[in-house]
């Protein structure tokens, strides 16, 4: 089976400029990153702030142009931004993210706006726009009553849920979702958990889940990927990677979720910063905050690896190359 | 910083030379010297030698040139009319402007800045509602009407002041008045809505948390975060302190830049008109450095941290 | 302090109502010395206007009634300069968004400094002094160079520690924690709820930890109160709560968390959305949400009564108090063992 989507060695680098007397220096918020999806599968995308998640998810769809490498949807290279092949292509791919009231048009009925799309890519005859409205309103858990609605009329989850609907006016192969329920408060999380994976499995969509949020993505994602400055250092079935990580910042991560009735004594704390991607560290980005780096850490680079399981990291400890039984035993 | 500084200093003479440029062409487009001040009736010959004495007769471009280079070497040039240097003459008048426009400017201050913060503390009271309606009356009713009607009120109704001259400083009252009202409405609505928005902020409800006094609240946590607003429009007052009284001098005949500039446009005095658009133009421009650079003191986020 | 009340802190029927629609429905809740105290509720349900509101925090148009106590002596409708005393001297407080809780154009060392002047009239060098030992306390590396910062030459994580910093420096009976790490990444989340036990091991001050992530306060509280649409339906130790949830919400928020370990199993949401406060539903105002709801809590708000094991609940309903199932064992299990 082909995959549905593909990146490959992607990068981006952007200039910021600190102050208004500072000069502009290069961050490179996405450093080198492949992955791909397949049909009906859902990858789930986590880091902390500044890991670039957003950038990478920004630039699966095109919306962010890649400076080298290059994303490929269903075995074909992504055409130029802006383009009627873009377009058409742009309608197979959606894109939902964090904040529901940014992406609707306060003006319109949430019904206008879910059959916009409709519109825009002529997909249905006038005459059955209607129906397909209403079907997608249903498919998303939203009352025809609800219909003429506007954005600031409902609450938090149905807005999350019109755009959701309208993501899927274009009947999408791709869905590359940005902290889609992070707004959410937790009942209604759990709806629109569900609801996302009911679609799914129903139309075999490929979902990209980018969130900070461990136990959403655990409970979604097929496979997840966990991204620290701009790269991959683990990436394994979802399964595997919570039951048995095996990057030290991976079991961090995994570490610092909160478990309701499990009390902090000993969880894994990092200590140290959140890192900053115009201040990117030498050698391996974690080592300053990593509890087993050793020399090599400092200077070189880990590459990502596969390490079985289906399992690729990138870590010299991991690999077995520097880390004895007793470091491995003390991350644990 | 200094690159900082440069590329402001060399933005602003460039908005200068786009603002001379501006005004040399449009004036030369828009009447003909000679026949203004030489009047209807005068024979060609002499028109002609008006002309060639004031280089008038040059193509445009050279005139352009010649007076680029005669501005560079500080040279403004000679007023047509009085064959005095136009500089001097434009500085002879800034004094009688200043002695209208200062006051002007302090009134603003101290009567718009407080009102405005006044009203943001006390919302929805009689006293903001009451500080809102005359912002907006003294900011959308022209200065030419408000002069008029006050000149109604205190000089022909009341008696107690005079309606135009420069005498004494009893003449000054009016036009001063008159100036400043605009600017008050302007000043009230903007510290009110930046105060509002400040008091909005987390970091004040911080603020009161640690349990300071509300006074010192507002004091050290809220204004201090207010000014970044206020001043850009101060700035901007402070550069109009000498374009900003054109037309309230010709209303109260107080003999100040504005004055000299409506005579010398309707004279087509070349000479002056530039020498004042380029003063004028000149305090602007400095002004907004002097805000620019201000917003980096008021404000350490704008500021550069590379040690950091 | 030597009055015979062992409580802290005293809310006694609190209601606060914005332009007449009432947020808070009668809160009573009491906060012993040095016990840590956990309140968990999903948006608009009140958990953070209960405090504001006690500290006077919350703007004019509030309206708040009810009785406030600290230390015996009356909040409620205090001279402003009493609640001013109170305010980070007796009880201190830190909020969700650390970085813009913290003034942007006053250095972090002048903001600390402040709080030590009003409340233990510390000038000088000895402020000075005084602060950066709170600062180190925090976990603030490099204190004496970082003192004439800015807020934003410092990350989240550390400006909520600076913010921790600031509310030790009036040494407060009382730290009110609003949501302090929902907007912070997961591994300095983890950092700033240990520094919050270990200060509290330290000073002995007690916490009110609110926040939705009941995870997050099963790390640092003893006891919780969950809020529903402006009251609360139940309150207990940890232990209680965890292991057996007795109201139909409390359950319904520990099965709609997705879990970290076990099988990728359908979540369980509760069904519907958080009532509008203009518009509660008669009765209980859980009720069209609750699956075990009959017609009786449509009509009568169920108080909040004792319960034997010392738990309080507000419900007609509760789910059945003893439960055999493998959940309930496992979470007594983690909540007691881990």
């Amino acid at each position: 089976m082909t995959a549905l989507l593909e990146a490959e060695e992607l990068v981006r680098i952007y200039e910021v400029r600190r102050g208004i007397f500072g000069r502009p220096s290069p961050v490179r918020a996405v450093d080198g990153i492949s992955l791909a999806v397949m049909p009906g599968e859902t990858l789930g995308i986590v880091g902390e702030s500044g890991s670039g998640k957003s950038t990478l998810g920004r630039m699966l769809l095109g919306l962010d142009l890649a400076q080298a490498g290059e994303v490929r949807f269903a075995g074909s290279p992504m055409p130029r931004n802006g383009t009627a092949e873009w377009r058409a292509m742009r309608a197979k791919m959606q894109l939902v993210y964090q904040d529901p009231l940014a992406a609707l048009d306060r003006r319109l009925t949430i019904a206008a706006q879910i059959g916009e799309p409709l519109q825009i890519h002529r997909l249905v005859p006038r005459q059955y726009q209607a129906d397909r409205v209403a079907e997608l309103m249903e498919a998303v858990g939203l009352r025809s009553d609800q219909a003429g609605r506007f954005p600031h009329e409902l609450s938090g989850g149905q807005r999350q849920r019109a755009v959701i609907a309208r993501a899927l006016a274009s009947r999408p192969k791709l869905l590359v979702c940005d902290e889609p329920v992070s707004a959410l408060d937790v009942s209604i999380q759990a709806q629109v958990v569900n609801m996302l994976r009911d679609l799914q499995e129903r139309n075999g969509i490929g979902m990209v889940f980018i969130s900070h949020d461990l136990k959403v993505v655990r409970n979604i994602a097929d496979r997840v990927a966990v991204m620290y400055l701009g790269r991959i250092v683990e990436e394994a079935s979802s399964d595997v990677v919570f039951r048995s990580p095996q990057h030290p910042y991976t079991k961090a991560l995994v570490s610092s979720v909160p478990v309701p009735g499990k009390p902090l004594e000993g969880r894994m704390i990092l200590q140290g910063e959140p890192p900053n991607p115009a201040d990117r560290p030498s050698g391996c980005a974690f080592h300053p905050r990593c509890p087993v780096a050793q020399d090599i850490c400092r200077t070189s680079s880990p590459a990502l690896r596969r390490i079985g399981d289906g399992r690729t990291a990138a870590c010299h400890a991991v690999a077995g190359e520097t880390a004895s039984i007793e470091t491995m035993r003390r991350m644990a | 910083m200094i690159r900082f500084v440069l590329v402001r200093l060399l933005r602003a003479v460039i908005t200068i030379l786009a603002v001379v440029t501006f005004a040399f062409v449009v004036l030369r487009m828009s009447g003909d010297p000679a026949q203004v001040m030489l009047g209807p009736d005068v024979p060609q010959d002499a028109v002609d030698a008006f002309r060639r004495a004031w280089g008038l007769d040059q193509p445009l471009w050279i005139q352009y040139l010649a007076y680029l280079k005669s501005i560079f070497t500080g040279d403004f040039g000679v007023s047509m009319r009085d064959k005095a240097s136009a500089l001097q003459l434009v500085l002879e008048r800034v004094p009688a402007t200043l002695q209208l426009t200062l006051p002007a400017l302090i009134l603003k201050l101290m009567i718009g800045i407080p009102a405005g913060v006044y009203a943001a503390l006390h919302r929805q009271s009689f006293a903001d509602r009451g500080v809102i309606t005359l912002a907006i009356i003294g900011f959308t009713v022209p200065s030419f009407v408000m002069g008029l009607v006050l000149v109604l009120i205190f000089s022909v109704i009341l008696g107690v002041l005079p309606s135009g001259g420069q005498d004494t400083w009893v003449h000054g009252v009016l036009p001063t008045i008159t100036m400043s009202i605009g600017g008050i409405g302007i000043l009230a609505r903007f510290s009110r809505s930046a105060m509002i928005e400040v008091l909005g902020q987390p970091y004040i409800r911080t603020a009161s948390a640690k349990g300071l006094k509300w006074r010192d609240v507002i004091w050290s946590h809220a204004l201090p975060n207010a000014a970044v607003p206020i001043v850009t429009i101060v700035g901007f007052m402070v550069g109009s302190l000498i374009a900003g009284a054109v037309v309230v001098e010709s209303i109260f005949s107080w003999p100040g830049i504005g004055r000299l500039l409506i005579v010398s446009v309707s004279n087509r005095d070349l000479a002056v008109v530039q020498c004042i658009l380029l003063i004028i133009a000149a305090a602007m421009v400095m002004s907004n450095l002097v805000v620019d650079l201000l917003y980096g003191w008021l404000d350490p986020r704008l500021r550069s941290h590379a040690a950091h | 302090m030597g009055t015979t009340n062992p409580d802290l802190v005293e809310l006694r029927d609190l209601k606060v109502a914005f332009d007449g629609v009432q947020v808070l429905h009668g809160i009573d809740l009491t906060v012993a010395r040095g016990e840590a105290l956990g309140l968990v509720g999903e948006s608009g349900c009140g958990k953070s206007v209960t405090w504001l509101a006690a500290l006077g925090l919350l703007p004019g148009k509030a309206a708040v009634t009810g009785s406030i106590r600290v230390d015996g002596r009356q909040l409620c409708g205090a001279e402003r300069s009493d609640l001013e005393e109170v305010r980070g001297g007796r009880i201190a407080m830190i909020f969700q968004d650390p970085s813009s809780s913290l003034n942007p154009v006053l250095r972090i060392g002048r903001q600390i400094v402040e709080a030590l002047q009003i409340h233990r009239g510390l000038r000088g060098q000895a402020a000075r002094t005084e602060a950066l030992r709170l600062l180190d306390m925090v976990g603030i590396p490099d204190a004496p160079r970082r003192f004439d910062l800015y807020p934003h030459e410092f990350s989240g994580g550390q400006c909520q520690r600076l913010m921790i910093a600031m509310a030790l420096a009036g040494e407060p009976d009382l730290l009110v924690a609003d949501e302090p790490t929902t907007a912070l990444d997961a591994t300095i989340q983890a950092q700033i709820l240990d520094l919050l036990n270990a200060l509290r091991a330290e000073t002995g001050m007690a916490l009110v930890f609110i926040s939705h992530d009941l995870g997050a306060v099963s790390q640092v509280c003893e006891r919780v109160c969950v809020m529903y649409a402006g009251r609360i339906v139940e309150e207990g130790s940890v232990a209680q709560l965890f292991s057996q949830p007795r109201h139909p919400y409390t359950r319904g928020l520990f099965d709609a968390i997705p879990r970290i370990d076990g099988p990728r199993d359908r979540l369980i949401p509760i069904p519907g959305t958080v009532p509008n406060p203009k518009h509660l539903p008669a009765g209980c105002s859980f009720s069209p949400r609750c699956p075990y709801a009959v017609d009786a809590c449509g009509s009568t708000y169920p108080s909040l009564e004792f319960q034997g094991d010392g738990r309080r609940l507000a419900c007609m309903r509760p789910v059945p108090a003893v439960t055999t199932s493998g959940e309930a064992k496992r979470r007594i299990h983690e909540g007691l063992m881990a």
